[in-house]
């Protein structure tokens, strides 16, 4: 009955948000008040009836259901409980249910909370933001039916992919669709603003608190994702360029220059038919991701359940959207007014020139994505991988790193370029300092681009909170604070992926218990070898002493696995973590004579990779809350006039 | 009307993409990959007898103008065992089967060979994996056609079962048997 119930709740959000289109249309097209009225309630209806839908779906999993398809094949009833809660969206059919119901929450938000817009616009976006939630009905009710029945019921589930078997898969994946999916709204709102052309200063500001939410949370879900890469699949890289690492990176990249140009739409109304094509782009981005990733087009380690069909019904829905809304922008954009002008020395110039340089990432990462399908088509085959993409978009990011300098030290519409050169002075001091540092240090054999990462990383530091200088600090608006600490996460950030990619260490040994290896001033003793089992896995466990100086420091047990259901072999790397680097180990296969395979990294200042993420996710936070707090604040001020009008 | 045209520019660039996908889609989905090294020579390396039962292999002599197969398997792979009688039927035809044993040691492949026959005129023992790194072959079973002048002429990945065997004998003929 859970099954039935939830495909009852599907169909009903469906109608729901098919009755939503059409009321839409008849409020924007003609007029209608009642069909006005009647907009709201039934986004918020549909966000519910969908929400159900995925609770049912959990519910399933949780009761290990055998009889429905679905689960049989992606759960087993030994499976730990957080798997099973996770696992319902750790597969194709659960995860487009998940996108779904992101999708219509995210609509149902619209409708109760969005009040800045005027209201033809915002009924405008609830239609879209319909149209769009359709499409991916169908697609789940025709193609991908998650809650199909299996008759007769197995015994048992096949069990979930064990590289899956982690805390990461409860949070990443979720994260990342609240991300892509927030994108959704920015495109409904710029469907929305461009049908009744209002593209001005109050749609960037409507639109922006969703892009920034979107972005911290891709920002999130990326950084989750890329530390999970890194310790689960034990080869010690933490980005591997991959097409589904690409497609969150895409989306992530439109979303920050959306940010960005969004930020000069709602100041200085400047860039407005700019901000609109982003707002598409950025959806798009998230929507390509899907198709690359969910029919098989593209090998790659995310891919589960290839399917050609269900990637010619995403192609369709992507031409159909994308197409629509790029034919909608060409028709309607001229009418769009230019907005204000600004000088080439001004922080409107700076962000238009970090908007070209994202674009410009953006459009070389999908590049080196699509490039090997379009090879396959003239019938060789190609893998593009680190080579490219790091020669390539290493010096790009150097270049949008300086822009981070200089923009947010400049003014707005105008600055004087000799007042800008004494003020970038200290930044550009600690980029020489950095530079000047990393090549002593590395006796001058760092490659050329991580020793630019450390120049980039130096100025971007102290230009990020140079912002606060002189300021009072009780009276910066939190929005300020946040952009500083989201500018100096990236620094943060570069100066770990600059000191992994030219300080790491590595060794490789066949080992027998009693070796001992050093690695960067470290003893690793390998004592021995315990076969051990889990719940549904066996493994060999290795334990490895490791001393500094004669002081032992920690132990370390990395393990082979080996998963019965399916049969699967993973390793279990260890990680130990110091105040400078991170020593990662790695347990591989038994040589025949005996002996274990072991890897072991030492990786200076890894963690500085994510915690600069993370700080970049706290910062988008801070302007979020900071920006919306301040809205409140207006439009408090604003009504009260009018109340004391009447009274 | 030049800035109106250059606002079509993304929905063009757009649909090149939705061409290309589409393309992509219809595109038969390769998951095996062949070797490169098909239409290449065999390279040439000289291995260690595998067993008593067989002598040691060198690949670099494989030019002397008869074609054969080349059979990469190991004492440790159960689908090795279960195209044992294929080979021998072909062994029985006259086809000339040469062995390489993967990551394997020599009283295994003895035992192997007492359980399953021996359908070997040569077997060499490829303790790392080298020869195999270098033929192109990413697994066992695999099974190589290579011909009188010691070019790879096919390669048969996975089990050979009872149906392949007549494209295996085929492969040969076209390879001058």
């Amino acid at each position: 009955m859970i099954a039935e119930a939830g495909l009852a709740a599907l169909w009903l959000a469906a109608t729901l948000a098919g009755l939503q289109l059409l009321l839409a249309w008849s409020a924007v097209a003609k007029g209608n008040e009642d069909a006005r009225r009647l907009i709201r309630p039934i986004a918020v209806a549909q966000g519910v009836l969908t929400c159900l839908a995925l609770a049912l779906l959990i519910t399933l999993f949780l009761r290990s259901d055998m009889s429905v398809l679905l689960v049989a094949e992606n759960s087993h009833s030994m499976k730990p409980f957080i798997y099973k809660f996770a696992g319902a969206w750790g597969n194709h059919e659960g995860s487009m249910l998940l996108w779904v119901a992101v999708m219509s929450a995210a609509g149902a938000a619209v409708a109760l909370f969005e009040r800045g817009l005027d209201q033809r616009t915002h009924v405008a976006t609830l239609g879209a933001q319909a149209a769009i939630s359709l499409g991916f009905y169908a697609f789940l009710l025709f193609a991908s039916n998650p809650f199909a029945r299996l008759n007769p019921a197995p015994a048992d589930g096949q069990g979930l992919n064990p590289l899956l078997q982690d805390p990461g898969l409860a949070f990443h994946p979720p994260t990342l669709y609240l991300g892509y999916v927030g994108l959704s709204v920015a495109f409904s709102f710029a469907v929305g603003a461009l049908l009744t052309r209002q593209v001005d200063a109050r749609f960037a500001r409507a639109v922006r608190p969703w892009v920034l939410g979107a972005w911290i949370l891709l920002t999130l879900g990326i950084t989750a994702g890329s530390y999970w890469a890194y310790y689960e699949l034990g080869w010690g890289g933490w980005w591997f360029w991959d097409p589904v690492e690409n497609a969150s990176l895409m989306p992530w990249l439109a979303a920050t220059a959306l940010l960005h140009s969004a930020t000069v739409l709602a100041t200085r109304d400047a860039l407005r038919a700019w901000t609109v094509m982003l707002s598409v782009v950025a959806f798009a981005m998230s929507m390509v991701g899907t198709f690359l990733v969910r029919s098989g087009i593209l090998t790659s380690v995310h891919a589960f359940a290839v399917d050609p069909t269900r990637g010619t019904f995403i192609l369709a829905l992507l031409g159909l959207y994308i197409g629509g809304a790029l034919a909608l922008f060409a028709l309607r954009v001229h009418t769009v007014n230019e907005g204000s002008r600004f000088d080439p020395v001004s922080r409107e110039a700076m962000l238009v020139l970090n908007n070209l340089l994202l674009c410009v990432i953006l459009g070389l990462v999908l590049i080196g994505t699509l490039y090997p399908l379009l090879t396959e088509m003239m019938g060789v085959r190609v893998s593009v991988g680190p080579p490219y993409f790091n020669t390539i978009i290493g010096p790009i990011t150097i270049a949008l790193m300086a822009v981070l300098v200089v923009g947010p030290l400049l003014r707005w519409r105008h600055d004087d370029p000799r007042k800008l050169l004494r003020r970038v002075t200290p930044s550009i001091a600690l980029a020489v300092l950095a530079l000047a540092a990393a090549l002593i240090l590395s006796a001058g054999r760092i490659g050329w681009l991580p020793a630019l990462g450390f120049a980039a990383a130096g100025a971007v530091a102290i230009a990020s909170v140079l912002p606060l200088w002189k300021r009072n600090l009780l009276r910066t608006p939190m929005f300020t604070y946040g952009m500083v600490l989201a500018h100096l996460g990236c620094a943060v950030s570069l100066a770990g992926m600059a000191a992994e990619s030219s300080f790491s260490s590595e060794k490789l040994a066949a080992a027998r218990p009693g070796d001992t290896f050093e690695i960067a001033g470290q003893t690793v003793r390998f004592d021995s070898v315990i076969p051990i089992a889990g719940p549904n896995w066996t493994a060999m466990q290795a334990s490895l002493t490791v001393s500094r100086d004669g002081e032992v420091i920690g132990t370390a047990r990395p393990q082979a696995r080996f998963f019965s259901d399916p049969p699967t072999p993973t390793t279990e790397s260890v990680q130990m973590t110091h105040w400078n680097g991170q020593l990662y180990l790695v347990l591989g296969d038994q040589l025949e004579d005996g002996r274990w395979q072991l890897r072991i990294w030492w990786k200076p200042f890894v963690t500085l990779i994510w915690a600069g993420g993370a700080l970049i996710a706290i910062g988008g936070a801070l302007a979020l809350i900071g920006r919306v707090r301040r809205e409140r604040r207006h439009k408090v001020q604003a009504r009260k006039p009018a109340r004391e009008r009447f009274a | 009307m030049k800035r109106s045209l250059i606002l079509w520019v993304p929905l063009a660039a757009y649909l090149v993409f939705l061409v290309v996908a589409s393309l992509g889609l219809t595109q038969k989905n390769q998951t095996v990959i062949q070797s490169r090294m098909i239409g290449k020579p065999v390279p040439g390396i000289d291995l260690p007898a595998a067993s008593a039962m067989a002598p040691a292999l060198s690949t670099k002599q494989m030019a002397d103008g008869k074609p054969r197969l080349l059979n990469v398997f190991a004492s440790w792979c159960v689908p090795c065992a279960a195209e044992a009688p294929q080979l021998a039927q072909l062994a029985q035809r006259g086809v000339r089967i040469d062995g390489v044993a993967i990551r394997d040691a020599r009283p295994d492949v003895d035992a192997f060979l007492q359980r399953n026959g021996n359908p070997f005129h040569r077997i060499g023992l490829d303790a790392r994996s080298t020869l195999q790194f270098y033929l192109g072959s990413s697994g066992v079973p695999e099974t190589f056609v290579i011909d009188g002048k010691g070019i790879i002429r096919y390669q048969h990945i996975g089990y050979i079962g009872p149906q392949d065997i007549d494209t295996i004998l085929t492969k040969l003929r076209e390879a001058g048997a």
